[in-house]
């Protein structure tokens, strides 16, 4: 029932905007990273000998991908009027529906964990909800709130709780029995067990959710501006495959692609120092 | 039938490489129990690994009947150390010991059956059926020295076999060893690092220097058979033995009175 | 006592916790509390669920949506496990495609709808598509950290009974990942169904449970009935992941047993 660890990926060590010190640094990426430009070449001489509509080079996207986004002026980092309509609207979606999702779901984790009795209750409500593929919800959504960010942010938050709470449940649950009575022992009040003992205990685990939550809001943002929104990327993309304009479409899934990757890297980042000042506080006290 | 000249093994290499192995010589002959006794992280299991064809040293070479070994011979088994590691948790006790067998072109009644006499030697006809992990310490080390007899090495190489199990069972396990060998026509090559198991189980101990391991003494020993744990212990050859194992383990030079 | 029996039956106390919320929205609704033309009865909704339930053309689009669900995982696991195995079993292959795996996996699997709504014109064709590129990625890092996994001495154990690398592969290797395999699948099978679903809403001309909901949209009492199809599909999600669980639980007893897990 737990989302398993091994999903995540083992090489925060592959970071290739890291700043390698000296000589050794440079080999050391490019013995990891040659396939990258090499797999490029193949995708341009494939694509170009190729030579059907829906399979442009990336060279085509790269071009198609700069008029439409980046033509503006340096004073805005060249970010077309487009690109300022678009994306930031999706990042705010995405952000909030996340940000939301994390509160709500931590805060129902931690009860569910502690409470023996309420998981008892709720647990198959909360498998149940679980097991709702989230997109089925925009049907459901469209006709209530019509479209726009309510019903976006509430299909974002539906989908993405799940790990956190779970995982949440699962971090709380199994604090070390020693720290709780530690925590008993000293007469700790329930909100300073809260804070000092459970929440910090479960933050590997909750981290792990929020992790897995958000490559999921990514695909839900995504979805819930396909089916409706009128802006966002993934309004455009829609639009794109509606205009029969594959190199724009290619262009969206390239930035969308980019944003996931650099979305794990900076959670990457934050849960590494998170999780050291974790392990560090552990064995200070 | 076991021949070793000057096997050396490095392991690494630059300033972190770690010499395990400095140059071992050692003859065995057929049908002998030698016991390898030396201090922990010597190099012992390396030796081993090196006689099982399982790693290549870096110099010397390890004959067997008179061929190299290069990859693992036919004619060898190998209980590990780690025997809860070494069997396999998805099958059961009974496949545990069969799957070797395949590699001999046994049928698959015939492979039933000498996976069962080899579990009745080690008293535990009961748990064919049972999984090794619905098993104790004991009772997996015992499968995996059923899954080494029901191959019928010519060589059997045993790692501290009874390394993590209690005294009972150790005691047991020891005098199993001392049994089937006399049912079976085996060399063995028995790795410790208890002088007492060394002496009582072996023909020969070898003894070993901490790394890079060499031998620093080789004795015979002979005591008046069968041996049985309370008797053989008590015996003054015993007594000796054990004190001169001992201090060559803790390398002091030996006593000029019992070199060999 | 009879409260502790109560209590201490987490069957009795889980049915409790479900009647309950039906109740009180079923009350919310009848004490006009909840607009109805938002929230159907809940009495309403549940004789839907029924009714659905013998409804043939809405069987008929579950069979879709399953169909190609399954076709989809299959295509997965049959391409992605191999690789992985091969992946897994060179080091310096998977040095060298570990980067692009680590590009490729952050494209959020929707996106590509679109692009094979275009290419594939044939529906199915194209769900079966879009699943198994969302579900490929937790197949094959699962395959990959099992391979890593695998017990050196359990390796050894064979090769010193004088067995190939092949055989060694096939004997020990993926007995040993495929507890871990099976959990790719597994998380692959949620987003397998995520996938098909959204590649029904958005595609049209297609059929599924996604097709039907649009479809229902239109009618007038058709919020009831996707609120009842939304139930069956987190059903279809609850059956599809529990099989899943308990085929694992039956299978590889010997992991969960030696790992201690539970649950
Ligand atoms: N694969 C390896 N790579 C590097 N060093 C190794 C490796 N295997 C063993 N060593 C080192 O070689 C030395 C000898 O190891 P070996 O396992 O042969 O010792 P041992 O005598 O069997 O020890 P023990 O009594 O603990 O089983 C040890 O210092 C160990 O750290
Ligand atoms: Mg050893």
């Amino acid at each position: 029932m737990k989302h398993s660890a091994p999903a995540s990926p083992k090489s925060s060590g592959t970071s290739p905007g890291g700043s390698p010190s000296g000589l050794r640094g440079v080999a050391r990426a490019v013995s990891r990273l040659w396939l990258v430009p090499v797999a490029l070449v193949l995708w341009e001489i494939g694509t170009r000998a190729a030579d059907t509509p829906y399979f442009p080079s990336p060279t085509t996207i790269a071009v198609k991908m700069r008029e439409m986004w980046l033509n503006g002026p340096a004073s805005r980092l060249w970010l077309s009027d487009l690109a300022l309509e678009n994306f930031p609207p999706s990042l705010a979606r995405l952000f909030a529906g996340w940000a939301l999702a994390g509160v709500a779901g931590i805060v129902l984790g931690v009860m569910l964990g502690r409470s023996v009795l309420l998981a008892r209750f709720v647990d198959p409500l909360v498998h149940f909800g679980r097991a709702i593929p989230p997109p089925m919800l925009l049907p459901l959504l469209i006709p209530l709130m019509s479209i726009g960010t309510q019903m976006q942010l509430t299909t974002i938050v539906f989908g993405v709780i799940w790990p956190v709470l779970l995982n949440t449940v699962d971090g709380a649950r199994y604090v070390d029995r020693q720290h709780m009575e530690t925590a008993r022992v000293f007469g700790l009040s329930w909100g300073q067990r809260l804070w000092r003992v459970i929440l910090p205990s479960s933050t590997p685990k909750i981290f792990a959710g929020l992790r897995l939550s958000l490559s999921l809001a990514l695909i839900l943002m995504v979805i819930s501006e396909l089916v409706g929104s009128t802006n966002g990327i993934g309004f455009q993309l829609r639009a794109a495959e509606r205009a029969f304009d594959p190199p724009a479409l290619w262009g969206a899934i390239v930035v969308l692609g980019l944003l996931g990757y650099v979305l794990n890297l900076a959670f990457f980042a934050i849960e590494r120092r998170v999780l050291s000042w974790h392990r560090a506080a552990k064995q200070t006290t | 039938m076991l021949e070793i000249s000057n096997l050396t093994h490095t392991y690494g290499s630059g300033p972190s490489a770690h010499n395990a192995l400095g140059g071992i010589d050692l003859n065995v002959s057929e049908g002998e129990l030698v016991c390898i006794v030396g201090p922990s992280g010597c190099g012992k299991s390396t030796l081993l690994r090196s006689i099982a064809g399982l790693l290549r040293p870096t110099g010397g070479q390890v004959v067997l009947n008179g061929a190299p070994v290069a990859q693992t011979p036919d004619d060898l088994a190998v209980v590990f150390q780690d025997y809860s590691r070494s069997l396999f948790p998805w099958m059961s006790v009974a496949d545990n010991i069969s799957l070797p067998l395949r590699r001999k072109g046994e049928g698959r009644k015939q492979r039933a059956r000498s996976a069962m006499e080899a579990l009745e030697q080690v008293g535990l006809a009961g748990a064919a059926d049972k999984y090794p992990w619905e098993l104790s310490g004991g009772m997996q080390q015992r499968v995996s020295i059923a899954r080494a007899l029901a191959y019928r090495p010519a060589l059997m190489l045993m790692d501290e076999p009874f390394g993590s199990v209690d005294a009972q069972t150790r005691e047991d396990l020891e005098d199993l060893t001392l049994r089937v060998r006399g049912h079976h026509n085996m060399t063995i090559l028995l790795i410790t690092h208890d002088i007492d198991e060394s002496v009582y189980v072996g023909d020969r101990v070898v003894v070993l220097s901490k790394a890079p391991a060499r031998i620093v003494g080789d004795l015979r020993v002979d005591l008046p058979g069968p041996r049985d744990q309370i008797n053989t212990r008590e015996h003054p050859d015993f007594v000796r033995l054990r004190a001169e194992v001992g201090r060559l383990v803790r390398g002091m030079r030996t006593s000029p009175a019992s070199a060999s | 006592m009879t409260r502790q029996a109560v209590l201490g039956n987490r069957v009795l106390c889980g049915a409790l916790g479900v009647a309950g919320l039906l109740l009180v929205m079923e009350a919310a609704g009848r004490a006009e509390l909840v607009d109805p033309t938002v929230l159907p009865l809940t009495s309403t909704i549940l004789t839907r669920v029924a009714e659905l339930a013998v409804d043939e053309e809405f069987l008929v689009n579950v069979g879709a949506t399953m169909t190609a669900w399954g076709l989809g995982l299959l295509l997965t696991v049959a391409v992605t496990v191999p690789l992985g195995l091969l992946l897994g079993s060179l080091p310096r292959l998977e040095t060298a495609v570990r980067p692009l795996i680590e590009f490729l996996r952050p494209i959020p699997s929707v996106a590509l709808i679109p692009l094979a709504i275009l290419i594939f014109p044939d529906r199915l064709d194209l769900k079966i598509a879009v699943i198994f590129y969302a579900s490929c990625w937790p197949v094959l890092i699962n395959t990959m950290y099992g391979l890593q996994d695998v017990d050196p001495v359990a390796k050894e154990t064979l090769r010193s009974f004088g067995f190939g690398p092949l055989a060694v592969l096939w004997r020990v290797s993926l007995p040993s990942t495929a507890p871990f395999i099976a959990t790719g699948v597994r998380l692959a099978g949620g987003i397998a169904l995520i996938l098909a679903i959204s590649a029904e809403l958005l595609a049209g001309g297609s059929d599924g449970i996604g097709a039907y909901v649009i479809k229902a949209g239109s009618s007038p009492d058709g919020l009831e009935f996707i609120i009842a199809a939304t139930m069956w599909a987190g059903i279809l999600g609850v059956v599809t992941n529990s099989l899943f669980i308990g085929a694992e639980r039956r299978l590889f007893r010997w992991h969960t047993a030696r790992a201690g897990v539970t649950g």
